[in-house]
């Protein structure tokens, strides 16, 4: 028998796009074409899901009609599962962009005599892609044979032909495998399978459950070898493709206003870089998130839309408490430029979170983002964890050119705080808030700890938040340096 | 292929139900069709003399029955009547197992 190999060579760049958020973009452009995919992972990782969607992308969007055949679902059951995608399979069945196939395998229903071969199974196959010129292929899950049929050496010798007849009939197949315990799948699939592996995990931790994906192997494509987090919602699946780390984002010469002039005076009187990260941290009641959403502002108020990450309060409390200081956020709401989304915190985990807070940005494509605040994703996982999802996050806003502004609560007496150290060397600029007490009086001090990239004033100044908005007042003389809340002096020294 | 069917047996009764219906899938003129055709005969004759039917469906002709009977192996075969229906798939050669599998014990 013939091996597939030699072919590879020449064909081996086509890719067939799935159509799944961030996945196309991870395997460079899609699944092999006309060749075979194993997805892989245990129950319930969403591999079925993975698969579906892709040959229902591929009927809607890309002009494959595809063939499903289903081991463990009935067409009905999987008509439902898809209608929950926004998809009819049953109209699509009509229109003959795709042919449910299911294959029952009983075994107390079926005694073996003597030699056989799964040639039904290949006549059912050929039938069905004939009958709408299909040109994508689900088995799911073909491992379900193993249950039904004793005879391994003939169902090895079988599968091998089957892989080889989907690649001679130049169809782009996806088939899952249940995974093994100590194999990617439970009956050794993947020895088979020479041009792509996919691996979808699913693990709860702390009652959290994160999902991950993983390009095992891909012929003729340079992948990486990370874990991207993938998120399950109604629109199907996204997966997060964390932009190289190779920093080759294009630094932007434009400034944006902080939303407060004499903030933007201690800055060059311009503010920030545009598409530069901004770090605001301080103790409780500093006005942290009067800050943020000020910034929000005078961005709708540019006419720029601002997504709006809300992990602590309600939308709706965030706009009341914003309006007794005197910003007014409602308009912008109402406008369409400020788009507020609430989350809990311990709701998913942190990559739940990234994959969300990626797929919203994707959509909306706001040129500013506000999180607010990043401390209680801290809650949701360890400080190791959160730095490296924000800077994928971080990294990925600024090849988005977005400017964005976390806060960040550390606490009183505790100034070293772990998340504001780990989290800073992040961020372009970081702005301390802090409460001081000189004369028996308490105020609020603010003042810039760096800013890369510009000559910025390092004056703490009194931050007034009334009625009418957030101000500053004038240089504070005070005698102490300002070192109460900025713990890791070093990192602001090596600025 | 004869040992079994050369015990000194009875011949199956009929089990309640009198008439059998079997329909016997196979997917072009293959060695393995062949045999479980032969087979099949030689042990309706021995068993169940008069009072069967076989039908041998080619899903090379008529792929789309394949469905139908869920057919994944090759040859498969179906016994329609009496019920339950029931599945052998093999080209029948171990007359013994194809015995147990149609159910078709002497009635004692």
């Amino acid at each position: 028998m013939p091996r597939a190999k030699p072919k590879a060579v020449g064909s081996s760049l086509a890719k067939a796009p799935t159509g799944i958020q961030g996945l196309d973009e991870v395997t460079g452009g899609g699944l092999p074409k006309g060749r075979v995919t194993l997805v892989c992972g245990s129950a319930g990782c969403g591999k079925s899901l993975l698969a579906m969607e892709f040959l229902v992308h591929g009927a809607v969007r890309y002009g494959e009609p595809g063939v499903c055949m289903d081991f463990e679902e009935t067409e009905a059951k999987l008509a439902a599962n898809v209608a929950s995608l926004g998809f009819d399979l049953r109209e699509l069945t009509k229109r003959k962009k795709l042919l449910v196939d299911y294959v029952s395998v009983e075994r107390d229903r079926i005694a073996e005599t003597g030699e056989y071969n799964l040639e039904g199974l290949f006549i059912r196959l050929g039938h069905a892609v004939k009958t709408i010129k299909a040109k994508r292929v689900v088995l799911d899950s073909i491992e379900a044979l193993f249950s039904g049929l004793t005879d391994s050496t003939i169902l090895r010798a079988e599968l091998r032909r089957l892989f080889h007849w989907l690649e001679d009939h130049k169809l782009t197949a996806v088939v899952t495998g249940e995974a093994g315990e100590h194999t990617l799948t439970r009956h050794g699939l993947e020895e088979y399978i020479a041009d792509c592996v996919i691996a979808l995990d699913h693990r709860v931790t702390e009652q959290i459950s994160t999902r991950r994906l993983r390009i095992v192997k891909y012929r003729g494509t340079s992948h990486g070898t990370d874990e991207y987090p993938f998120l399950i919602d109604r629109e199907g699946i996204s997966v997060v493709p964390l932009t190289s780390l190779a920093l080759a984002h294009k630094a932007l010469t434009d400034r944006v206003s902080t939303g407060i002039p004499a903030l933007d005076e201690m800055m060059e009187g311009k503010g920030f870089f545009r598409g530069s990260s901004v770090l605001v941290s301080g103790t409780a009641g500093t006005g942290k998130s009067s800050l943020a959403a000020n910034f929000a502002s005078a961005a709708c108020a540019r006419g720029e839309d601002c997504l709006y990450f809300a992990f602590e309060e309600s939308p709706s409390q965030i706009l009341r408490n914003m309006r007794s200081v005197g910003i007014h956020l409602e308009r912008w709401a109402k406008k369409r430029l400020l788009h507020f989304h609430a989350m809990r915190p311990t709701s998913t985990g942190l990559e739940g979170h990234l994959a969300a807070i990626h797929k919203l940005i994707a959509k909306l494509r706001p040129r500013v983002v506000v999180i607010d605040p990043i401390t209680n994703l801290v809650s949701a996982a360890g400080t190791y964890d959160v730095k490296s999802m924000l800077m994928r996050l971080v990294d990925f806003l600024k090849v988005e050119q977005i400017t964005s502004m976390f806060t960040n609560l550390t606490f009183a007496g505790d100034p070293q705080e772990r998340t504001a150290a780990a989290v800073s060397s992040l961020m372009d600029t970081w702005i301390v808030l802090r409460d001081s007490k000189p004369n028996g009086r308490r105020r609020r001090e603010l003042y810039v700890l760096k800013s890369r990239g510009m000559a910025h004033s390092r004056e703490p100044r009194e931050l007034v938040v009334s009625e009418r908005g957030l101000e500053l007042g004038i240089v504070l003389t005070d005698q102490r340096p300002a070192t109460t809340v900025a713990g890791s002096g070093a990192v602001a020294a090596a600025k | 292929m004869k040992k079994s069917s050369a015990r000194k047996r009875r011949p199956a009764k009929s089990t309640g139900s009198d008439f059998w219906r079997l329909r016997l899938y196979i997917a072009g003129q293959t060695p393995n069709s062949i045999a479980a055709i032969d087979n099949l005969k030689k042990i309706c004759e021995d068993k169940l003399r008069g009072k069967y039917r076989i039908e041998v469906v080619d899903l090379l002709e008529k792929p789309q029955l394949a469905k139908g009977d869920q057919i994944i192996a090759i040859p498969t075969l179906v016994r329609r009547l009496p019920p339950p229906v029931k599945k052998i798939i093999g080209n029948l050669s171990k007359t013994e197992s194809v015995i147990v599998g149609l159910d078709l014990q002497p009635v004692r």
